[in-house]
């Protein structure tokens, strides 16, 4: 049998090395137009500021794919036949397939702002953007961030590093606050303003302004601002990439439809990662899960099923982390920004105003997490919220969970006593 | 089976412009570095040519300490200043010096030159270089060790400096973490007061200079029926000396590693890791991290505990059946080949000149009998691991590129495994440098370290080639 897949981020990696994991002789294909090999796209980053080359990007040494004979194929898929099991590529060739998994990963939204299609006017999501950020660099004068998520932070600090001054326009009251919930969110607006940046709350873009040569000249915003600019980073989130399926017969949605079996509509053909939509019972949103870890334990069940399993996707307790500048957030179970009904915060800062705990509890039980500067066990915390831990129960073991670097100051005193008086005083 | 990555090629490519608009307008205080290393330029071609051989009285001394290592730390505090407390590991691959491009093969040359020139300048070749730093040193040498200066006390001085310089870069660039700031405290204090400051003022008493901070096998003379002689013939103070080295080398090598991990000593106390950990920062991350470089160090770091375990054997059984070989007692044979080979050739030329070309931990890593026997109490009898934080690795590389051991972090940390490497020295540069938090060093129940990893005999067989499998299982 012949598992052609297509996409070689982590959801596509994932399922090749757990079909040949699960079965010595399936014949494994894994297909990229991006890269030859599997890199970490979230390394885009450091590969700019300097900190890694991006061969130091791979996750596996060259000789890993060989070694575990999966097939590495580079080239861009223009059309998918499901009733002929083929693949055809830009290049006129074609390759059959017992079984395809698409594993496509999302690109940058856009959101039909006049001039979006400028040159210079684009993401940070593939290889293919960040070598063109690169090639760009040295005639950038001022740069546009477009959107406040974890890409638009991550695009400002890395041009930082090359001292191209930064406009950020952020459509929410304060950085991700459609996230993070607002003490959180104003905390990352201050370091962001501390680096120097500007970013503008509140703010909306209006066009973006051909330079005479048919790249980004400026933009106007919605507060009537003209900001003059040579690069627009879009990265007001990200969207399943469907270019490959389009006109394939896969039913799509804003993703490519599967089951909780990551199955889609054609027979034989499989989607993982941040490309496939969930479907959920008449009157539910469709799950779409974009981060890395969704697309590792996708990966992993969609290689079961590939093999004729029959396993289920199961949600996991959410968990998700991320570095705003030098500030590191850490987030377990649900910790909506602003508390559902019957949910009460304690929040918790230090007094340097870079730190600080949040949890997430309805009255009894504990339901979350939201962490900035410290770092918290995931499978302390996991547990608590999988056993429906009291929250009396679990803020004098705070200490617990504490992953914090030996020596590292400790807070758990401190917390412990402001989160029981907050307690005492909601009863 | 060599493939080329097209991609690689590609970032290859565009690295010079990248380099370009990163160090346009850098740092503002980069003159300042720059200055100061055209002073220790010029300090080294004072030294090496002999210039101030007749120097005398302090002054000398007392300028160039001050414009060595006041300028020195003074750089390094201009450099991170103005930066927020975190990892700032900007522009470290576009750097020639941290590369290994021109700037780093010049300094990878120059440093190899010196000890070269500090082992085997010869009597017949005319005045050594090193004649004039000996020369200033020689009011320190009266006043510490009470008599006349020489090369092996400007070797000293001059590691101790470069300790104390780059350590206050090391603190400047880690500020932010408490456990770099105290580690960085531990190796400039035991270099300062166990390796230089002690061992002269025994040598003013009298005595044998014994460094505190190293035993056998690292320091192999502490043990050997020859060198035990001159040391006893100090007095009590020398039996006192081998009582330490035998208490350190037998008791508590075994004990604190039990307790800590090999971090005790390799990143906290040893004058060789604590050069590494200092001088040698800037350039962690060109150790190898390949599986190849690992078998061959398995093999060669072992090979060399064999060695010396064999050569202080053999020195001991000649002993006893009354030197029938060796006149004097196995020091000339000893001296002429693991002297040599190892304590010369390895563990200074190589291990510490070629630091801006294969990472500051080479002798460390491939060489060190010392680190061979903690590495064995490490994997085996040790509380001590780095734990992975739940599934949040992202595989970034950061860990794995900054691990100056060449341990491949990453390949543990994806898999949520523990990392229990024999040759992990706990310098926790790992754990600052993952940008989501996921790895802590620590100890806990010495069971537990292996969870969802295989047994440890298992993996080393695995590395050093014996047992040959699929790498991802």
């Amino acid at each position: 049998m012949h598992v052609a897949i297509l996409g070689n981020g982590i959801a596509g990696t994932t399922v090749a090395r757990h079909l040949r994991k699960r079965d010595p002789d399936v014949r494994i294909t894994l297909i990229s137009g991006e890269s030859t090999y599997h890199y970490s796209r979230p390394a885009l980053m450091y590969i700019y500021m300097g900190h890694l080359r991006y061969q130091d990007t791979k996750p596996y040494e060259d000789h890993f794919w060989s070694d575990n004979r999966i097939a590495l194929k580079r080239g861009w898929v223009t059309r998918i036949d499901t009733a002929g099991r083929t693949l055809h590529f830009e290049d006129g060739g074609s390759m059959a397939w017992d079984r395809l998994v698409l594993a496509t990963g999302s690109q940058p939204n856009r959101f039909g702002w006049p001039g979006q299609d400028l040159d210079r006017v684009h993401g940070l999501y593939s290889l293919q953007h960040l070598v063109s950020l690169e090639r760009m660099t040295p005639q950038l004068q001022h740069a546009v961030i477009v959107g406040g998520g974890l890409i638009g932070i991550e695009l400002a600090e890395m041009l930082h590093t090359r001292h191209i001054p930064v406009t950020m326009l952020v459509r929410e009251r304060s950085y991700w606050d459609n996230v993070l919930p607002a003490e959180e969110a104003q905390m990352v607006s201050r370091a962001i303003h501390a680096e120097g940046i500007d970013l503008r709350l509140q703010t909306e873009l209006s066009a973006i302004h051909d330079d005479g040569h048919g790249g980004a000249g400026a933009v106007s915003t919605s507060q009537g601002d003209r900001i003059p600019c040579q690069f627009v980073g879009l990265t007001a989130g990200v969207r399943p990439n469907l270019k490959a399926v389009e006109g394939s017969g896969i039913e799509t949605a804003r993703g490519i439809l599967v089951d909780w079996q990551l199955r889609t509509s054609a027979d034989g053909v499989f989607a993982a990662g941040d490309c496939a939509e969930l479907r959920t019972p008449e009157g539910e949103r469709n799950v779409i899960q974009q981060v890395w870890y969704t697309g590792r334990f996708q990966g992993e069940v969609c290689a079961e099923n590939v093999l004729g399993g029959t396993q289920d996707y199961v949600k996991r307790t959410w968990f998700n982390s991320a570095k705003f500048l030098d500030i590191e957030y850490q987030v377990y179970g649900d910790v909506p920004n602003l508390p559902h009904d019957g949910q009460h915060n304690l929040y918790w800062e230090h007094e340097s105003g870079r730190k600080s705990l949040r949890i997430v509890h309805d009255g009894h039980t504990v339901l979350g997490f939201n962490l900035m500067g410290i770092r918290y066990r995931h499978d302390v915390c996991e547990r608590w919220i999988e056993a429906g831990a009291s929250i009396d129960d679990v803020l004098p073991k705070l200490g617990d969970a504490n992953f914090d670097p030996e020596f590292h100051a400790r807070h758990e005193g401190q917390i412990r006593a402001a989160l029981f008086e907050q307690l005492e005083a909601t009863r | 089976m060599t493939v080329t990555d097209p991609d690689v090629a590609l970032f290859e490519e565009l690295r010079p412009t990248a380099a370009q608009t990163f160090e346009a307008g850098q740092h503002k205080s980069l003159p300042v570095y720059f200055a100061w290393a055209a002073v220790n330029a010029g300090v080294v071609l004072l030294l090496f040519f002999g210039i101030t051989g007749s120097a005398s009285g302090w002054w000398p001394l007392l300028a160039i300490t001050t414009l060595l290592g006041g300028g020195g730390a003074a750089t390094a505090w201009l450099l991170y200043k103005d930066s927020t407390p975190g990892i700032k590991n900007h522009g470290v691959w576009f750097s020639g010096l941290n590369r290994r491009g021109w700037a780093g093969w010049i300094a990878g040359i120059g440093m190899t030159a010196f000890y070269c020139v500090l082992y085997w300048w010869k009597d017949g070749w005319g005045t050594h270089p090193l004649h004039g730093g000996v020369a200033i040193l020689e009011p320190l040498s009266q006043l510490l060790r009470g008599g006349p200066s020489d090369k092996w006390f400007l070797y000293g001085f001059a590691y101790t400096l470069a300790v104390l310089v780059f350590g206050v870069r090391m603190a400047m660039k880690y500020r932010h973490s408490r456990y770099h700031l105290i580690r960085t405290g531990s190796v400039a204090f035991f270099q300062l007061g166990f390796a230089f400051l002690l061992p002269g003022l025994l040598k003013q008493f009298s005595q044998a200079e014994f460094y505190f901070s190293y035993f056998w096998p690292l320091k192999p003379e502490y043990l050997l029926p020859f060198s035990i002689g001159w040391t006893i013939d100090g007095g009590s103070l020398g039996r006192a000396m081998i009582l330490w080295g035998a208490l350190a080398s037998f008791v508590a090598v075994p004990l604190l590693t039990y307790r800590f991990g090999k971090r005790w000593y390799c990143s906290w106390v040893c004058g060789c890791g604590g050069l590494a950990e200092t001088l040698g920062d800037p350039w962690r991350q060109l150790s190898d991290k390949s599986e190849r470089a690992w078998r061959i160090e398995r093999w060669m770091i072992h090979s060399v505990l064999v060695l010396i375990v064999f050569v202080t054997g053999l020195l001991w059984i000649h002993e006893a059946l009354g030197r029938p070989w060796w006149s004097d007692g196995g020091q000339a044979m000893y001296y002429k080949t693991y002297g040599f080979l190892i304590g010369a050739a390895f563990s200074g030329v190589i291990g510490v000149g070629f630091y801006p070309i294969m990472g500051s931990r080479v002798w460390c890593r491939f060489g060190c009998p010392q680190a061979a026997i903690l590495g064995l109490f490490q994997r085996f009898f040790s509380r001590f691991r780095i734990t992975t934080n739940g599934g949040q690795c992202i595989s970034c590389g950061n860990c794995s590129t900054y691990c100056e051991m060449g341990i491949d972090v990453r390949a543990y940390a994806q898999k949520e495994r523990n990392i229990v490497r024999a040759s992990c020295v706990g310098c926790g540069v790992c754990a600052a440098v993952c940008p989501r938090g996921v790895l802590k060093l620590e100890g806990g129940e010495r069971t537990d370290r292996f969870e969802g990893a295989d047994a440890p005999l298992h993996d080393m067989l695995r590395a050093m080639g014996v047992l040959r499998e699929d790498y991802d299982r």
